[in-house]
């Protein structure tokens, strides 16, 4: 006791002063090697964690950053989930004829990244007729000089929104997660870029921003929401989010209304007179990879 | 009295009808026209109705009939007295605009799908008081040979060697 005593620093006091120096090595570099907007950037909470004023000085920002980086005025929403809805998707393989005319009217309204890297949130496979089952002799590469192929079956890929997300459970820091109405989102801010989502997605549904995105100024669609299309930075990861920007204002999604043929189709899986419960109750419908349980709101059908 | 139990199902309507969600704007495309062509009648209203299969040689030559083209003519469509309209089986004569109707005759289930938004396309707003706009049969078919014709597919995705090169730069 009394040698304790003599010591010029107990335990407690040690590991206080520590953990003081800890703190100021680590922020006195941050606060005074970056600026004021960096600073703000890195202390930026979680979406979810925001207050509405603290949520109207970020949009504010990032508007004013957009418009500075792109020159044209952006408008971002961060409009919630709406009451009783459940987004789904259809889709009709007798109609697919695999002519990407979708995924690159998804490039252009999402903002994403044209070249190095190149990012594309659909990805349309090519089956021989007779082999679904077996994805792994898909292919995504395949450019004839016309589409459809003869004994072939085109099988357009993108998030598939799943009630019981993979990808959701693995993100290390919650910076992806389910919204209300079934979307699955990003908050690109929050997420840290470590990728465990791709690698858990068993659809290869999300993609990551190697480098700073590459979107042509004149090209940039100015209307964007917070959890979808705005424009993303370097390491962050990015997917499909049936197009929220536009379906939580009760418009189609890009895709949709790209689709030559008519062959996707979109609606709310709670309400019995949409087109998707039109779809599931008539028509033969499958889910992807049905047996790993992820309970995909993606359903592709015949006609039947 | 009893007027007063009369009218409030009256106010009531009244007041739904004047409060209720701004109508809901259902709009088609319009039918595709060769250019300068419509109203048909500029040239036809003078003409004999000629029944005869045959060759068009002066004009509608672009138009190669593909559509069971053994059992069909013109004039199963087109009305012969005013080319203005399209005629339904039982002698009804109908616009252009509603032209899904001649096509329902025959095609049934697409028809009933297409009345639900499945077969064919729609773009625009599904909900809310955003304008529905729905396509025709013939935005998408055309009328004298439906089939769909085959297309030049989008550049495929760029492989992962070219598209990586991005980290070094």
């Amino acid at each position: 006791m009394q040698n304790q005593n003599n010591r010029r620093y107990t335990r407690r006091e040690f590991l206080r002063s520590l953990s003081l120096t800890t703190l100021a090595g680590v922020s006195l570099p941050l606060l005074s090697s970056c600026s004021k907007e960096e600073a703000e950037d890195f202390l930026q909470k979680h979406f979810r964690e925001m207050t509405p004023e603290e949520k109207k000085h970020v949009i504010a920002k990032l508007e004013e950053r957009y418009s500075r980086k792109y020159g044209k005025r952006f408008e971002i929403s961060t409009k919630g989930a709406l009451p009783d809805t459940l987004w789904g998707y259809g889709l009709e393989l007798s109609r697919c004829i695999g002519c990407r005319r979708c995924v690159y009217a998804c490039v252009k309204e999402n903002n994403n990244s044209r070249y190095k890297p190149q990012l594309h949130w659909i990805r349309v496979l090519r089956l021989k007729r007779g082999n679904l089952i077996n994805l792994e002799d898909s292919e995504h590469y395949y450019d004839p000089p016309q589409v459809p192929e003869k004994d072939f079956l085109y099988l357009p890929v993108q998030c598939q929104h799943c009630e019981n997300p993979p990808c959701v459970k693995v993100c290390p820091v919650h910076a992806t997660w389910k919204e209300p109405d079934g979307l699955v989102v990003v908050d690109y801010n929050w997420c840290i870029g470590c990728r465990y989502c791709i690698a858990a997605c068993p659809y290869k549904g999300r993609v990551f921003n190697w480098a700073e995105p590459n979107i042509p100024p004149e090209e940039v669609n100015p209307s964007v929401h917070y959890l979808g299309n705005r424009p993303r930075m370097k390491c962050a990861v990015d997917k499909c989010t049936f197009c929220i920007q536009r379906v939580r204002n009760g418009r189609y999604p890009a895709c949709v209304e790209a689709c030559p043929t008519g062959t996707r189709k979109f609606g709310n899986l709670l309400d019995p007179n949409s087109e998707i419960r039109y779809i599931i109750d008539r028509k033969r419908v499958f889910r992807l990879k049905e047996d790993l349980s992820t309970e995909p709101k993606f359903y592709y059908f015949f006609e039947a | 009295m009893r007027m007063s139990y009369a009218a409030i199902p009256a106010l009531f309507l009244l007041f739904s009808l004047a409060f209720s969600a701004p109508a809901i704007i259902e709009e088609y495309t319009p039918p595709p026209m060769t250019e300068g062509m419509y109203p048909c009648s500029n040239c036809h209203a003078s003409m004999e109705a000629n029944r005869e299969k045959r060759d068009l040689k002066e004009e509608h030559t672009d138009i190669k009939l593909h559509h069971a083209e053994s059992m069909r003519w013109c004039l199963d469509c087109h009305d012969a007295k005013n080319r203005d309209k399209l005629r339904l089986f039982n002698g009804e004569l109908i616009d252009f605009t509603a032209s899904y109707r001649l096509c329902g005759e025959c095609h049934g289930p697409q028809y009933r799908d297409w009345k639900a938004g499945i077969h064919g396309k729609r773009v625009g707003y599904f909900a809310g008081p955003g304008k529905r706009i729905y396509y025709l049969c013939a935005n998408c078919h055309n009328p004298h040979d439906p089939k769909f014709k085959p297309l030049k597919p989008e550049p495929p995705p760029r492989r992962p060697e070219e598209n990586h090169d991005a980290k070094s730069e």
